[in-house]
């Protein structure tokens, strides 16, 4: 029985979710690569590449919704995570572009052949084989994050003073990104990409592929969510966020749990960026600017943190609108974020999902008081299965 | 008391605790003992330390000196505040402290005596037992009509009811009990009382009350704090006629 626990977790949002996304996974690139572009439902090249990058966002969102929405962390350092996945990514690329470069160096990358390297550094050792990449696009976020969770959540920081040293892990890391001599291209970052496991990366096809690779991991990421917030443990993380000290008294380790939670989303928020990169060909330490990692908790805000699919939808329609607006009135896209999120947490404060599912509960009728006694399923848990 | 063969009978054994904040003395050399399946009452004028007392038993705050012991033997000065838990000492707050955002079944669920790990709670599915075990919590509470609803919408009474259940469910050695009946109905008073005198059948209980008609109901051994120390100790008869008790507590 326990070995289904996993399965037994999903909602049925989830896994309606989860159909739509892997449907999109496949109807997508189809449309795209297959109907002919002078049919109507050809669906052009820029979308898709803009689609992927949605779907990056939206992961990125989903795992500050795990930590924050579930458990109470505030991060708003998460970037970092995001733009460490994302270097380790570029630097795989960057090893793949080979003598190709405006150098014509075999082994090092034109920056370093401009900024007089004469041989690799260490720590881009492996970077020529993609599992070594995609190996340190969870390692090093995970450790990273391990490390600081576990020095912050033994300490007991929490709320604001959270918030504030993780901001203050993202500057630092910008900072030490944007020198020359840290060996990862300094202000211009990882760029002029050719090709992922042999293939143009800028080819139709590469670019439909890298989009379906993001949803499905937006797929698996939910699913792995899912069954996390909807077990014991995540009603157990809520409780932490509810009530921290009552939680300890019941004798779970809080500290544990902010860390596995923290780890996990870290790890998520890793792999989107090692996805986003290639698909939009540039790495630079602007990825760490606080802001950015601001930017993801009004995602999350906006689409309603504390459910699954909030965030996606957050993150999604916010950056829809960022590329409908910018396009429009460019100087003035971060007032009308600003604007947002006062206006969401002003009339909206459970955000775009948590509002329409409050509605939709209040519709229907109560739950029963008496829910039926236990029936003949052996372990079937009778009240465990909360609506989300 | 200083004997350690009297204390390895003990379920609590405070000696000699004493701890300040900014030079405020909240416990001044506090001995307390309590032995197991007994019930002992606590009253005490505000600021006599009854609350401190209580965190330093539970691991939230250390005490500047002195000893306290579980079951004899188990250090508590030197553990933290799951480590308390998991020991089988379990607590319930002044103020009703439930898990609001969850259903009284879920809030139950949590509490029950099981591993307490990140992995083995992510992977727990309820057991035939557990569910057994926390309907049976929920008629002893009476709070099998409310199971399905969310813990914020119980009213004050009910709170206080599901933290005992709570505590029911962490299935501890010893108790502590921090104002089990504000905020109660005079009936609903009387029902904790029969509850709490079941429970310390088979459990160590210490209760912190204001409330002297419901101490009286309790009918057990009662220890009277001011400032920080055993100001008298002995059935409520004997300690309310205590002069002392009378002039620093009772009369005034």
């Amino acid at each position: 029985m326990s070995s289904h626990f996993l399965i037994r977790s999903l909602d049925r949002g989830a896994v309606a979710f989860i159909v739509v996304i892997v449907a999109l996974a496949v109807l997508v690139p189809v449309l795209n690569l297959v109907v002919p572009p002078s049919s109507a439902l050809h669906l052009p090249s820029y979308l898709v590449a803009l689609f992927g990058k949605y779907a990056c966002y939206a992961l990125l969102a989903l795992s500050i919704d795990l930590i924050w929405g579930y458990c109470g962390i505030l991060s708003l350092g998460h970037g970092a995570f995001f733009a460490l996945g994302g270097y380790a990514m570029g630097m795989y690329l960057m090893r793949q572009i080979g003598a190709r470069g405006v150098y014509g160096n075999p082994v090092l990358p034109d920056f370093m052949v401009f900024l007089n390297y004469k041989e690799l550094p260490w720590f881009w050792y492996g970077f020529d084989n993609f599992w070594f990449a995609c190996l340190i696009v969870v390692l090093v976020p995970g450790l990273l994050a391990g490390v600081f969770g576990f020095l912050a959540f033994r300490s007991r920081v929490t709320g604001v003073y959270l918030s504030i040293i993780t901001q203050a892990m993202t500057y630092a890391l910008l900072l030490a990104f944007f020198r020359n001599d840290f060996g990862f291209g300094g202000n211009n970052g990882l760029t002029d990409f050719k090709d992922i496991l042999g293939f143009n990366i800028q080819a139709q096809s590469t670019r439909a592929a890298l989009f379906a690779a993001s949803v499905i991991v937006l797929a698996v990421a939910v699913f792995v969510c899912s069954s996390i917030v909807n077990s014991k443990l995540g009603k157990v993380m809520v409780a932490i966020r509810d009530a921290e000290s009552r939680t300890r008294f019941l004798g779970y380790r809080v500290d544990n749990i902010k860390l596995f939670a923290f780890v996990v989303s870290a790890v998520i928020a890793a792999v989107a960026g090692a996805l986003y990169v290639p698909q939009v060909g540039i790495i630079n330490p602007g990825e760490f600017s606080p802001a950015n990692s601001i930017e993801v908790v009004i995602w999350t805000a906006v689409g309603g943190r504390g459910t699954l699919i909030g965030p996606i939808v957050g993150g999604i329609l916010v950056n829809a609108g960022k590329t409908l607006f910018t396009g429009a009135w460019p100087d003035y896209w971060l007032f009308a974020l600003g604007g947002l999120f006062i206006l969401v947490t002003l009339f909206l404060p459970k955000g775009i999902i948590g509002t329409i599912r409050s509605a939709f509960r209040k519709k229907s009728p109560p739950r029963p008081d008496i829910l039926p006694e236990q029936s003949g399923n052996a372990g079937a848990p009778l009240v465990t299965e909360p609506a989300e | 008391m200083n004997e350690a063969s009297d204390r390895f009978k003990t379920m609590l054994y405070l000696n000699g605790v004493s701890v300040s904040f900014d030079g405020f003395k909240a416990l001044n050399n506090l001995s307390i003992i309590v032995h197991p399946n007994e019930m002992l009452a606590i009253i005490g004028p505000n600021g006599a330390g009854k609350t401190t007392m209580m965190d330093i038993i539970t691991g939230k705050t250390r005490p500047d000196d002195g000893e306290v012991f579980f079951d004899g033997k188990v250090d508590l000065t030197r553990l933290d505040e799951a480590a308390i838990a998991n020991l089988g000492v379990g607590r319930k707050f002044q103020k009703p402290t439930v898990f609001e955002s969850h259903t009284v079944w879920d809030n139950l669920e949590m509490a029950l005596r099981k591993p307490r790990g990140v992995f083995s709670t992510w992977s727990y599915v309820a057991a035939n037992d557990d569910v057994a075990r926390i309907n049976e919590i929920l008629d002893t509470i009476r709070l099998s009509a409310r199971k399905g609803d969310l813990a914020a919408g119980l009213s004050h009474g009910q709170k206080q009811w599901l933290e005992i259940g709570m505590l029911l469910a962490q299935d501890p050695k010893l108790l502590l009990v921090d104002e089990p009946v504000a905020g109660m109905t005079d009936a609903e008073t009387v029902e904790t009382a029969k509850l709490l005198k079941k429970i310390a059948q088979t459990r160590s209980v210490v209760v912190v009350e204001h409330d002297m008609s419901f101490v009286r109901e309790l009918g057990t051994r009662v220890s009277c704090l001011a400032e920080g120390s055993v100001l008298a100790e002995g059935t409520l008869d004997q300690v309310s006629a205590n002069p002392v008790v009378i002039e620093r507590y009772l009369g005034r």
